[in-house]
């Protein structure tokens, strides 16, 4: 199977991705498609935007195993790929970096973006200051409450902050706003898309520039054990840092089955509708937001409320590879909830001395059930994409004030 | 000749078209039907609207309109009775169906295509569809006498333009202003020669729309247009009659009244 080739010039993986999107936008994107294809073979694109992943990004980050956390879990390895020492504290700088380029390049004045936890919004709104954009970002009023120190950070770094009223209040009414911004001001805006969501060619870029993520992991996990990871584990909500891990060994697990591939959604307060936000688990095919991929929708098409205590999970759509992944049977999708990732989270924190970010605290809580289960000499290795500053209240409250102390 | 086709016929010299849109199931079932009555006293052809929770396409106004039937209850089979009912009035002006994919898509483009066109739809409107990925569809609408209504903008290359050409019918949805749906100061700028460049490549009849919200803008549209499209002023007048207590119907009829009447005596020479 020739899985470079996906996605097809059609933007397709397989059935799933597209281009679902109002006319207005068909010709920036089929220009955006151009460029970006231009720019990703362009050696000048690709060492300036080298230079400011390790000079500005802090790249590589460090491979660490969690000894403490292994021996309490009594299990497998369990080692971390720490995108939470990445500057903004989370993997979404990768992406912004690349995109922000991609709008100098192309000659574009303003970034626009949606956020749910504030990561990609902090990290957009960085890109944006260090490279001379102006930046509006748009965020859900629910997390511009539950998120509130990285609105601050939003405002700090000179972006403009819309916080979004309506429908759900989180992070599909903030890409809602985002994409009618875009279809007004399309001309001389770039759309920062944050995830590996959205139409044709925004989950392929994503992918390309959180790659970046797996290509270290795989050589530094290589030189360490010597051998590949028996299991990759990362957080899933539109899914970026858990492609951006995925796609480096992906031609390990077609020839040989290594490694795992385990994809973690938000399972809420549980399996009911309107409880979770397990899309790939849970949901079924249709388009939303510009591609056709699973989501969460009633019979009628109609997209459904999620939930998540994780404002950067709690989304009813998924990007259309990881459709792709699933429906090949490459990758697993495997739901934890709300207080199994809140407990994560305070393991890693007294354990480690890592205070995870609530969305990266479902992989971690995955990665200790599986480790469990497998033998000593088995290893896992988990994408770490997020710091927790930003969730010291949802984490205070959780561990009954422990945090005020 | 269809119906669609007809009236740009029948209005050829004389005037352009209204073309009249409304949320179907705003604020609820019933009135919906009121309003629909309503607006085509005054227009030549009305777009029922498919409330979606997610459109993107929509400002404000038809955000809250479509938020306000889904509440309601009012569900995709009601819409489909909406345009029912009023062929059972003999009313024999065009009804179209305006929406996202999502429904379409989750009912069965084929079976949707089907019911719309047994309900007495003369086209289907599909606003996050480029002509790419709407192979599948297009080609059930075809089979079912559904005219294929596509979208030109002013961002779409000659090329495309071609192409929706060549696979629209009943008229080119000329989108007249970047950006969502609801209320601009003026028109956009250049749309003369906009509409010039859509018809090197068309003897459909081209429609504006997407902000054309006073009178004075929907006469100046229907200068350079076969067809003035109105939404949002629509839906807008009804919400803002609500808002105080007063009866959307008669506001609706006064605002599409308005519409209609700066239109009289203006064709494209």
């Amino acid at each position: 199977m020739k899985t470079d080739a996906l996605p097809d010039d059609a933007g397709r993986y397989g059935r799933f991705g597209g281009r679902f999107v109002p006319e207005t936008l068909m010709q920036p994107l089929l220009e955006l498609e151009k460029d970006y294809k231009r720019l990703s073979q362009d050696p000048g694109f690709l060492s300036e935007l080298g230079s400011l992943l390790r000079d500005f990004a802090g790249r590589p980050t460090p491979l660490y195993e969690a000894k403490r956390l292994s021996s309490h879990v009594g299990g497998a390895r369990i080692f971390l790929k720490r995108e939470d020492l990445c500057h903004t504290g989370s993997h979404k700088i990768n992406n912004t970096l690349g995109q922000g380029l991609l709008a100098v390049h192309t000659g574009k004045r303003r970034l626009i973006a949606e956020t749910g936890a504030g990561q990609h919004g902090v990290a957009t709104a960085t890109a944006a200051a260090l490279l001379g954009l102006r930046c509006t970002v748009f965020m859900g009023e629910e997390d511009a409450v539950r998120q509130a120190p990285n609105l601050r950070r939003m405002r700090l770094l000179g972006a403009e902050v819309e916080v979004v009223g309506s429908g759900s209040r989180t992070l599909k009414d903030a890409v809602n706003a985002a994409l009618r911004e875009w279809v007004a001001c399309v001309e001389d805006t770039h759309y920062c898309m944050g995830s590996v969501v959205g139409p044709h060619p925004f989950p392929l870029m994503v992918r390309d520039f959180q790659s970046v993520i797996g290509q270290e992991a795989r050589k530094q996990f290589l030189e360490r054990v010597g051998s590949l990871p028996d299991h990759l584990v990362a957080c899933v909500g539109g899914g970026s840092n858990s492609l951006g891990l995925f796609r480096p060994f992906l031609q390990d697990r077609l020839r040989t089955g290594v490694p795992r591939m385990v994809g973690v959604e938000a399972g809420g307060r549980g399996p009911g509708p309107c409880e979770h936000a397990a899309s790939l688990c849970r949901g079924t095919p249709g388009t939303l937001h510009g591609s056709f991929s699973f989501l969460l929708q009633d019979e009628e098409g109609q997209i459904l409320p999620t939930h998540s205590v994780s404002a950067g999970l709690d989304y009813p759509g998924v990007g259309p590879e990881h459709s792709w992944l699933k429906e090949t049977g490459t990758a697993e999708y495997v739901t934890v909830n709300d207080e199994e990732a809140l407990e994560a989270a305070r393991q890693l924190t007294l354990l480690e001395g890592i205070i995870p970010a609530l969305e990266s605290a479902h992989a971690v809580a995955y990665a200790v059930r599986l480790a469990r289960e497998a033998g000593r000499e088995s290893t896992v290795l988990v994408c770490l994409s997020g710091r927790g500053d930003k969730d010291m209240g949802s984490l205070a409250e959780a561990w009954g004030g422990g945090a005020e102390a | 000749m269809n119906r669609v086709a007809r009236v740009f016929e029948e209005l050829r010299g004389r005037r352009p078209a209204l073309i009249g849109f409304l949320t179907a199931g705003f604020p609820d079932g019933p009135t919906s039907l009121l309003l629909a009555r309503v607006l085509l006293s005054h227009c030549d052809i009305l777009e029922v609207g498919i409330p979606f929770s997610d459109p993107v396409m929509d400002g404000p106004v038809l955000q809250e309109t479509a938020r306000m039937a889904l509440e309601s209850g009012f569900r995709l089979e009601d819409s489909l009775l909406l345009i029912k009912n009023l062929r059972n009035e003999d009313i024999e002006k065009p009804l179209l169906f305006m929406t996202y994919y999502n429904p379409v898509l989750r009912r069965g483009p084929a079976l949707f295509a089907r019911e719309a066109a047994a309900a007495g739809a003369d086209g289907v409107i599909i606003a996050d569809l480029p002509r790419e990925e709407g192979g599948a569809w297009l080609k059930e609408a075809r089979e079912c006498g559904l005219e294929r209504i596509l979208f030109v903008s002013p961002t779409t290359s000659k090329e495309r333009i071609a192409s929706a050409a060549a696979e629209a019918s009943g008229f080119l949805y000329c989108i007249s202003a970047l950006g969502t749906t609801g209320a601009r100061d003026r028109l956009a700028e250049g749309l003369r020669d906009y509409l010039c460049r859509i018809r090197e490549f068309t003897d459909l009849p081209l429609a504006l729309g997407i902000g054309i919200t006073t009178p004075e803008q929907c006469r100046e549209a229907g200068v350079l247009a076969e067809g003035v499209i109105v939404g949002s002023a629509f839906m807008r007048a009804c919400l803002e009659a609500m808002r105080t207590g007063e009866d959307p119907a008669a506001a609706l009829d006064a605002a599409a009244a308005h519409m209609r009447l700066s239109l009289e005596g203006r064709a494209r020479p």
